[in-house]
């Protein structure tokens, strides 16, 4: 009995080894477990009487991975290589000496050792899936729940504790690159028909199934320790299928990770150095890898913002203390069209009434449609069943009537950007609801503050700001108006926790965080075309930078004339404090001259041919902006990109817009598309060195003007050595009183 | 320094590096063999003079592997002293092998060796011997490997050639080896290729299809387009950003073709010519090798080139006669504009395009070639060289004595 692992052993001589971490929901692989699985590996291969061990879990999923909150802090840890290595390796040496009983390879071979088989009643992932596949057999439970997967990729990683090496040797190399560069689980029916698990049973059966297995098989022995185990689909660089798979892998994964995700490529060495050594030689080979992924900023980076900052936003972190939680149980949505549409979805997807109101029936009708097409899809590919799309479909109502509002308690409104009707929407809203229901706002354009002196209760307003196509954008941006109060914040959180969204909360600006930031991206690239950078490096470089697409073809899809008339409402807005962007010049060209608009009318940066064969960079853009004798170096290209967007994310910081660094990095990661890898702007910033972002930004401000100006508070934190996420502090900095 | 001469050269027929090829059943140390045979037996010579035999080889392995130099020596009943060894440079591997000879020879190591290459592509077929390149993630990612297809269709984009012209270059390339087979021009260095009981079983290059017009090659689809679209295409776009797409222009018809065959070139001082009243054909003016960028990787030979005449003092205009290997028709496309040459005076006699690239051999094969239209037409100067995998290139200048 350890303190993360009951140990019992039953009349038969076999251990039952149940993970069960105390005050936690979740198993997990932190210090605590690995040193307990260690003694209690010794103590069954010490204790004659024990025959051999089943290991499974106490809570409903088997073990979900490390600890990644002490892989960060293993990330920054001073220590030799030799003290790295160690740590690295700590958890593959157990494993190993589970799987041989610590038998060197001769011994092995001939006589095999004491039985461990895997009682896998819930999904194990990562470290979990590597004990898993560590036994000598796995029965898992055949619960619609089952992963079986490596996600480390995701955060930066790789396996290291033996699943580089175990798992293609069992599939095969193309099968686990698969799975482990994409992060990919298997489902229970997959991993049985792939040889990866043994048995596949209902989960109240796994223990007694394995335990059959145990006693049938007093020595056992995994495959790659049988003498001329053969590597499945072959490996190294002489079997032409390796060959083939390397060769292909190789330049897929560069494609797909620009060279900014070194795990990927760290993975396909693992596979390619570790397939034609020993096993024991492997593992070490892996764990040298793995070294390499923790000591480099990436996986810092990824963990941070991809994992522990995003998972506390949607615990609830940005929620003020001391709000009773509340549930939104009937949605009021005004507007139909495609963003009201697509939150009408979302939120009778989980179990909201939904009241769905638009000037006409029939438009109100067309939003549901939406929702219709929707439902149809996830039915006829199994996703959802009949009764239930019908029960989602059931719980919108279509109106055009305001009074259908009345027992709404929340309202959200997604009607046209313009102020007037704004206006006349907000005041017949006011009209029917209750005197405590919060109003809140979808505009992407117009400041909340200016919106809530249409309602007589401005600290019940707020913005929750929906990115397109609202049922796969994972992020909504709240936005604070001046006046809006917590109790009002508390419930759009909860509203946003209900349909499963990853919040962050700013305060009100022309643009607030995400569209403001975003928008230096696809300017910059207008501004670029302007001074003859060639359109295809812009394109590469941006795409190259770590962004999903490049400015021009994205500003194609948001849409040239729609960039055009918010530049034109902001100027006219702002009067004489309206800064002008080298991007005006070209917008106004391309729309105003030359009506090219974007994918919407099938011309814009890009061509789009009617015969439906792909677009391409429309070459007219070198007739009117012609592409300047000396061209920028890719790097030079990248880094105004990815300096611009920084500067305008620290901008926000500095002015209060955004409330800490946390919520800058992952509302430009899921908001935009912030290059991931760089753990968001503000991570990106550290990672750079705050002195040295603002020396590279002066620098292009000097070379492109003064939009790339680091603000005040980077020169002030250069000066006194300060970074966005001091060591020790993932929230990160908090901008000044928000 | 010791000048290097050449005196002779000799090349087998280029058999299709197919399974239906004529020299799918001659082994490929056979084939080495019977080249060092020929020179040999043309030249009556004591091989004991014959210090060393070097032999490129782009696939070492299997029964090509295991130093086929020395055993294609033993094997040809060469003395006993004569040592040998295989090298691999790639594409160029054959004309670096005559250079190393000439080299021992110039630095007095040696007064006389052979040089050549060997690859039968239809029995240890291209890429057997692995390697790491490719292959191993670490060097693939770091390198932006690319086949060698998708560079030359890098190239045909970056500077420009289209479809058309990389064509029309090889419906000339075509014309221009029918021509000179007409015309016998490769008499004086081909040896036919006899199997065990005596029989020729080829004598004469058989991949060329003289018929190709530009209708012909019009119909052929470009070959690299779904390599490209698998993600080498935006391998080699990340390094040469400034482009949108690759554009395939390449094709079977014009790329080089895949054959058997193999080449030597005798190799000497002046003195071990004059002892064994031998007549040296031609002075080895220069040699150089370089290294450039490895993912367009095929632009190597102008500056192999130029480096070669660089270190023979001399300048373009001194050259009589070029030869490139015709890998892809834009790398000679390329090499034409990058050097100002007039299409004229480069690959006269056509090229692998028509007539194959044995690889491991070609580089000796065109050295050979070079030196018999010097002496066809009368003229003084040759430069031949070849483009090479990862972005190298190895250049060699000759002049008739």
């Amino acid at each position: 009995m350890t303190d993360t692992i009951r140990f019992d052993v039953d009349s038969d001589g076999i251990a039952l080894l149940t993970i069960d971490l105390p005050n936690a929901s979740m198993n997990v692989f932190n210090a605590q477990l690995i040193e307990d699985l260690d003694a209690c590996i010794d103590k069954v291969l010490a204790d004659d009487a024990i025959k051999g061990a089943v290991i499974t879990s106490g809570k409903p999923a088997f073990l979900a991975g490390a600890d990644l909150n002490m892989l960060g802090d293993q990330a920054g840890a001073k220590q030799t290589p030799e003290e790295a290595f160690e740590s690295a390796f700590r958890l593959n040496k157990i494993l190993r000496k589970m799987e041989t009983g610590d038998k060197n390879r001769k011994v092995l071979a001939k006589e095999g050792t004491k039985p461990f088989a895997a009682a896998v009643n819930g999904l194990a992932l990562g470290g979990g899936f590597e004990l898993v596949l560590a036994c000598h057999y796995r029965v898992i439970s055949d619960t619609p729940k089952m992963q079986l997967g490596f996600p480390e990729v995701q955060v930066g990683l790789l396996p290291g504790a033996g699943g580089t090496q175990r798992l293609p040797r069992l599939t095969g190399i193309q099968a686990a690159a698969q799975a482990i560069t994409t992060g990919k689980p298997y489902n229970g029916q997959i991993a049985l028909g792939m040889g990866i698990i043994q048995e596949l049973v209902p989960a109240d059966q796994v223990i007694a199934k394995a335990k059959e297995w145990v006693m049938k098989n007093p020595s056992a022995l995994a495959p790659w320790d049988k003498k001329g185990f053969k590597y499945p689909g072959g490996a190294g660089a002489m079997h032409p299928g390796s060959v083939q798979t390397f060769v292909g892998a190789n330049a897929m994964a560069q494609k797909q990770t620009q060279h900014n995700y070194p795990a990927v490529q760290a993975i396909l060495s693992c596979f390619f150095e570790g397939g034609v050594v020993d096993f024991d030689t492997a593992i070490r080979i892996e764990s040298k890898y793995f070294m390499t992924l923790l000591a480099n900023p990436v996986a810092g980076n990824m963990i941070r913002s991809l994992f522990i900052n995003k998972q506390a936003v949607e615990k609830g972190s940005l929620r003020p203390a001391g709000v009773e939680r509340k549930k939104v149980k009937r949605l009021g949505m005004l507007g139909a069209g495609l963003m009201g549409a697509g939150v009408a979805y979302v939120s009778a997807k989980v179990g909201m009434e939904v009241v769905l109101l638009d000037r006409d029936a029939a438009s109100a009708e067309k939003g549901k449609d939406y929702s219709r097409k929707l439902v149809e899809k996830g039915v006829s590919r199994g996703k959802v069943s009949k009764e239930k799309g019908e029960a989602l479909l059931e719980r919108i109502t279509t109106t055009s009537d305001y009074a259908d509002l009345k027992d709404c308690d929340l309202i959200i409104e997604a009607v046209f950007e313009a102020d007037d009707i704004k206006k006349s929407v907000t005041e017949a809203t006011e009209a029917v609801i209750g005197k405590d229901i919060v109003f809140a706002s979808n505009t992407s354009t117009l400041p909340i503050s200016g919106l809530a002196k249409n309602f007589t209760r401005p600290h019940q307003f707020i913005g929750i700001h929906f990115f397109s196509p609202v049922d796969k954008m994972p992020l909504v941006e709240i936005i604070m108006g001046e006046k809006t109060d917590d109790a009002t914040l508390a419930l759009a959180l909860d509203y946003v926790s209900q349909i499963k969204k990853t919040p962050i909360v700013v305060n009100d600006s022309r643009g607030f965080y995400t569209s403001r930031c975003f928008g230096t991206y696809v300017a910059e690239g207008y501004a670029m075309v302007q001074e003859g950078v060639k359109p295809a490096l812009i394109e590469n470089a941006g795409k190259m930078a770590g962004m999903p697409v490049g400015p021009l073809a994205v500003g194609d899809e948001v849409a040239l004339d729609l960039s055009y008339k918010v530049g034109m409402a902001t100027r006219k807005a702002l009067g004489d404090k309206y800064v002008s962007s080298p991007a005006d010049g070209f917008i106004e060209k391309m729309v105003v001259e030359l009506e090219r608009f974007g994918r919407k009318n099938g011309k814009g940066n890009y061509t789009y041919p009617t015969d439906g064969s792909k677009k391409h960079l429309w070459p007219g853009l070198s007739d009117h902006f012609p592409v300047a004798a000396e061209q920028p170096t890719v790097d030079e290209v990248k880094s105004r990109f990815m300096v611009r967007q920084a500067v305008e994310a620290a901008r926000c910081f500095e002015e209060g817009v955004l409330i800490d660094a946390s919520s800058g990095d992952i509302g430009a990661i899921f908001g935009w598309g912030f290059a991931p890898f760089t753990g968001g702007p503000f991570s990106f910033i550290d990672t750079m060195g705050v002195a040295e972002f603002v020396a590279e930004a002066d620098r292009l401000a000097q070379a492109y003007g003064v939009r790339f100006t680091p603000p005040q508070l980077l020169r002030d934190m250069a000066a006194a050595g300060e970074s966005f996420y001091p060591k020790g502090n993932t929230r990160g900095r908090m901008a000044k009183a928000a | 320094m010791t000048e290097a001469y050449i005196y002779d050269a000799v090349r087998t027929p280029r058999g299709k590096g197919r399974k239906d090829g004529s020299l799918h059943e001659i082994t490929p140390v056979q084939l080495a063999t019977q080249m060092l045979e020929a020179v040999r037996d043309r030249n009556d010579l004591d091989t004991s003079y014959v210090e060393d035999v070097i032999l490129g080889c782009v696939a070492p392995v299997g029964e090509q592997g295991s130093d086929i130099a020395r055993v294609a020596a033993i094997n040809a009943g060469y003395a006993e002293t004569t040592a040998g060894f295989q090298i691999n440079r790639f594409c160029a591997s054959g004309l670096e092998a005559a250079n190393i000879a000439a080299a021992k020879v110039m630095a007095g190591e040696t007064d006389m060796a052979i040089g050549g290459g060997v690859e039968s592509m239809s029995r240890i077929p291209m890429g057997s011997d692995g390697g790491a390149w490719p292959m191993d993630p670490s060097v693939a990612f770091k390198s932006y490997f690319v086949p060698q297809g998708i560079s030359a269709d890098l190239i045909a984009t970056k500077y420009g050639h289209s479809r058309d012209d990389v064509d029309a270059y090889s419906v000339e390339s075509q014309r221009r080896a029918k021509a000179a087979w007409d015309d016998n021009r490769f008499a004086k260095s081909i040896v036919p290729v006899k199997d065990v009981v005596g029989m020729t079983v080829l004598d004469h290059d058989e991949l060329m299809r003289p018929d190709t017009s530009m209708q012909t090659l019009g119909a052929l689809k470009p070959a690299f387009v779904d390599m490209g679209a698998f993600g080498f295409d935006n391998v080699a776009l990340q390094k040469y950003p400034e482009f949108e797409k690759i554009n395939h222009v390449h094709h079977a018809g014009n790329s080089s073709g895949i054959v058997d065959g193999s080449a030597a070139i005798l190799i000497g001082n002046k003195e071990i010519g004059e002892k064994l009243g031998l007549k040296p054909r031609a002075r080895i003016r220069s040699m150089a090798s370089i290294g450039s960028e490895p993912t367009i990787m095929l632009t190597g030979p102008s500056f192999a080139a130029e480096k070669a005449l660089r270190r023979a003092g001399m300048s373009k205009s001194d050259i009589d006669v070029w030869e490139l290997n015709e890998a892809f028709a834009s790398v000679v496309l390329r090499f034409m504009e990058a050097l100002d040459i007039d299409h004229s005076d480069i690959n006269v006699n056509g090229g692998a395009i028509a007539m194959g690239h044995p690889l491991g051999a070609t580089g000796a094969m065109i050295l050979g070639t070079v030196l018999d239209e010097l002496e066809r037409s009368g003229k003084e100067t040759a430069l031949a060289t070849l483009c090479i995998g990862a972005g190298m290139g190895t250049a060699t200048i000759i002049e008739r004595v």
